[in-house]
């Protein structure tokens, strides 16, 4: 009886002690689900999810206060990637936030840009350049075409035009696929 | 007879070798315009160095090599240059890139010509020669050869340097014709790598198809210690992977390059346009190509790079009826171009017109029966039908899983399979998704950080103006005059206490100065 006790407690004290150390040894920082998501984001930083950001739209998912399907640049992949990641569902892109579309570039039409630097503070990666009553230009290669310099515009000088084609980005197309294999049933209801 | 290390599959495909093998290699025209595409070979694309109106002379730099891994473009003639602009190329997208357009004069005047002395010279400038002068993998990888031919890049030192003049692919015979008749050069050429390289020992590889090939090179190599090795005729031996496997029975590591495993490889091609850079003075304008298949006199010309395919069919006597397809490489491995406007470039091993004997008969794909053919001819050791599989779901990192990037794109699957699936294609399909997608991570990832960057710049600056305002609140009149107004009784009271002090005491002003001197002197001691 004694014994028992004796030898419970030992281990009780000894798993406890693993335990305390192993949470100090092994802390994390941070919550690292939250970087997991955040990695899958397209970082368009475009806010149609209703967060302020990837980063927070991320947070939420984490939290669960948000769904996985709030992000149309991510567009159905993402989802999917989400949808692996977490363990759940994938489900179709809520049209409330929008719709997946192709990959958009802002362009500035130079001639009747006032300078008046509204779009420099709207874009979430700094990927515009001019100053007050210059001209500004959008730089092409970091644009994540999240069209939040649309709107601030006063003279609406800003396009949304899609990614040119090159040789350097131009992809093999999906072959044709082949016909599904015609189970029994088929034929049968056929 | 030396040892010979059979690889895995493969297929013993209608050569088609004997249409145009026959003559010898024609001159090629010289055409009123050339198209001379900036990038001719893989890795960062030439910078232009010339612009419209210039006069170029024949060998002179219009494009120079931009980084490490890239090459510098050549005028093919003399001439004036009308434009720098986007023009078709041949891709199997048929998009346009960027070209040089030179009209020519017709004068074919050369740029001064300067031989290179590699013997004397230091290595990394024999490779800067060589760099400067355009030399790129000839054989249809148009890898830049400098690259190639640097053994400091490698801790292992070169066991094996290959030279493949393999030539598996039905159609093409312009490396054939080159070894029948510039065997000499070619040989010359194999000095300088060998010089470069020190390999232990230089092995030649030549399919047993092209017997003439092989004594030429035989009798050009007497003396020199490079063997000569007759390979049996089994595409795709001329592949880098299965050509090493073949002559040495190593094997490349799936993730790793020939240099790796102390072996390196290069065309019989490149090995002649490094003889003309180095011991000419002579950078790549040219290159032999093979024009076959329904055209009226197939053969192999030398033509100037930036010649339109057109002109050089209208060489051969011009199309002949059943041209379902122009090809620009071999039926295997080649693509399909969509006009014959665009231009030879260091690419371009082949022309094929290709007809209904080229081209097997197109059928609608059926379902995968798992059969297992195209296991048992895949020279790379993979499993089509499980690459077929994912890359069609779209399970890109499973395809990786069964190293995907190890294909060649040989074509021997989509050959052999009784379904006819096109699975070639959908391995390029997926390789290609798969460096979109790492691209775009790449991208989203910088986007992430100029974000961040920004949060944080925002932040600072509204620090910064918060601490500004904080400096700039309390000038001192201000709260004394509130207090005035706010609190003008105590203040009052106070005057009044202190007031008889004042009056009393006038010695009051000098008090602190001595207060100092008494500080200081306290110091001092």
């Amino acid at each position: 009886m004694i014994a028992a006790i004796v030898v419970l407690s030992a281990l009780a004290g000894i798993s406890g002690l693993l335990l305390g150390f192993a949470a100090v040894r092994f802390k994390v920082e941070g919550d690292p689900i939250v970087d997991k998501i955040d990695a899958i984001l397209p970082q368009t930083q475009c806010g149609q999810c209703g967060y302020a950001g990837c980063r927070p739209y991320a947070e939420a998912i984490a939290a669960g206060e948000a769904d996985i399907n709030q992000c149309p640049p991510g567009g159905e992949n993402g989802i999917v990637a989400l949808a692996e990641l977490l363990g759940c569902d994938p489900k179709p892109l809520n049209p409330d936030n929008g719709i997946e579309k192709p990959k958009m570039v802002a362009v500035i039409d130079e001639q009747n840009c006032i300078g008046c630097t509204l779009c420099i503070q709207a874009c979430p990666v700094d990927a515009i350049l001019g100053a007050a009553k210059h001209m500004h230009t959008v730089i092409d290669r970091e644009c994540t075409g999240c069209e939040l310099c649309l709107a601030p515009c006063p003279v609406d000088c800003i396009d949304m035009v899609p990614v040119v084609q090159t040789i350097a980005n131009w992809k093999w197309a999906y072959p044709n696929p082949t016909p599904e294999i015609h189970r029994p049933t088929d034929r049968a209801a056929a | 007879m030396s040892v010979l290390f059979p690889f895995h599959g493969g297929l013993k495909t209608v050569r088609h070798k004997i249409e145009s093998n026959q003559g010898s290699i024609l001159a090629g025209p010289l055409p009123r315009q050339l198209t001379v595409p900036l990038r001719q070979h893989i890795g960062a694309i030439a910078k232009p160095l010339v612009q419209a109106g210039d006069r170029v002379l024949k060998g002179q730099m219009i494009g120079q090599a931009d980084g490490y891994i890239s090459a510098a473009v050549h005028a093919p003639s003399s001439g004036m240059v009308t434009a720098v602009e986007s023009r078709p190329v041949p891709h199997p997208s048929g998009l346009p890139d960027a070209c040089v357009i030179i009209d020519t004069d017709g004068e074919e005047r050369w740029i001064e010509r300067q031989a290179v002395d590699y013997r004397r010279l230091h290595s990394s400038e024999v490779r800067g020669a060589l760099r400067n002068a355009g030399v790129v993998g000839l054989g249809g990888a148009v890898f830049p050869s400098a690259v190639k031919l640097n053994p400091g890049g490698h801790d292992k030192p070169l066991d094996t340097l290959i030279l493949n003049g393999a030539e598996c692919e039905p159609w093409i015979t312009c490396d054939d014709r080159l070894m029948r008749e510039r065997a000499a050069g070619i040989v010359a050429g194999l000095h300088v790598m060998v010089h470069l390289l020190e390999p232990r020992e230089v092995l030649i590889g030549i399919e047993d198809d092209k017997p003439d090939a092989a004594a030429a090179m035989t009798a050009a190599c007497a003396g020199t210690g490079y063997q000569v090795r007759v390979v049996p005729t089994r595409y795709p031996s001329g592949s880098v992977k299965q050509l090493v496997h073949l002559l040495t029975g190593k094997e490349i590591p799936f993730d790793g390059l020939p240099a790796d495993i102390g072996v390196q490889c290069f065309n019989v091609a490149t090995a002649h346009a490094v003889h003309r850079a180095i011991d000419f003075g002579e950078p790549v304008l040219s290159r032999v190509v093979t024009v076959t298949g329904q055209v009226a006199q197939p053969g192999n010309v030398e033509v100037l790079l930036g010649t339109p395919f057109a002109a050089l069919v209208e060489l051969c006597g011009g199309y002949r009826d059943g041209v379902e397809r122009l090809i620009m490489g071999g039926p295997m491995m080649g693509f399909a171009l969509h006009d014959d406007g665009v231009p030879v470039t260091k690419a371009t091993n082949c022309i094929l017109a290709a007809g209904a004997e080229a081209l097997p008969p197109e059928q609608p794909p059926m379902p995968c029966i798992r059969c297992g053919a195209c296991v048992e001819v895949c020279p790379a050791n993979l499993l089509p039908q499980q690459l077929y599989w994912h890359a069609r779901a779209k399970e890109f990192d499973k395809a990786q899983d069964y190293h995907l990037f190890s294909c060649i794109e040989c074509g021997c699957c989509s050959t052999v399979c009784p379904s006819h699936i096109p699975l070639v294609q959908f391995y390029r399909y997926a390789k290609n998704e798969i460096w979109a997608q790492e691209k775009e991570k790449q991208k989203a990832e910088l986007a992430r950080q100029r974000h961040q960057a920004r949060l944080e710049r925002l932040e600072r600056e509204q620090k910064e103006r918060e601490a500004k305002l904080r400096q700039k609140t309390p000038p001192r009149p201000v709260p004394a005059a509130k207090a005035l107004e706010v609190d003008q009784l105590p203040i009052e009271a106070a005057v009044a206490r202190a007031r008889p002090e004042r009056g009393a005491a006038p010695v009051d002003e000098p008090q602190p100065s001595v207060a100092v001197t008494a500080d200081g002197a306290e110091r001092d001691g």
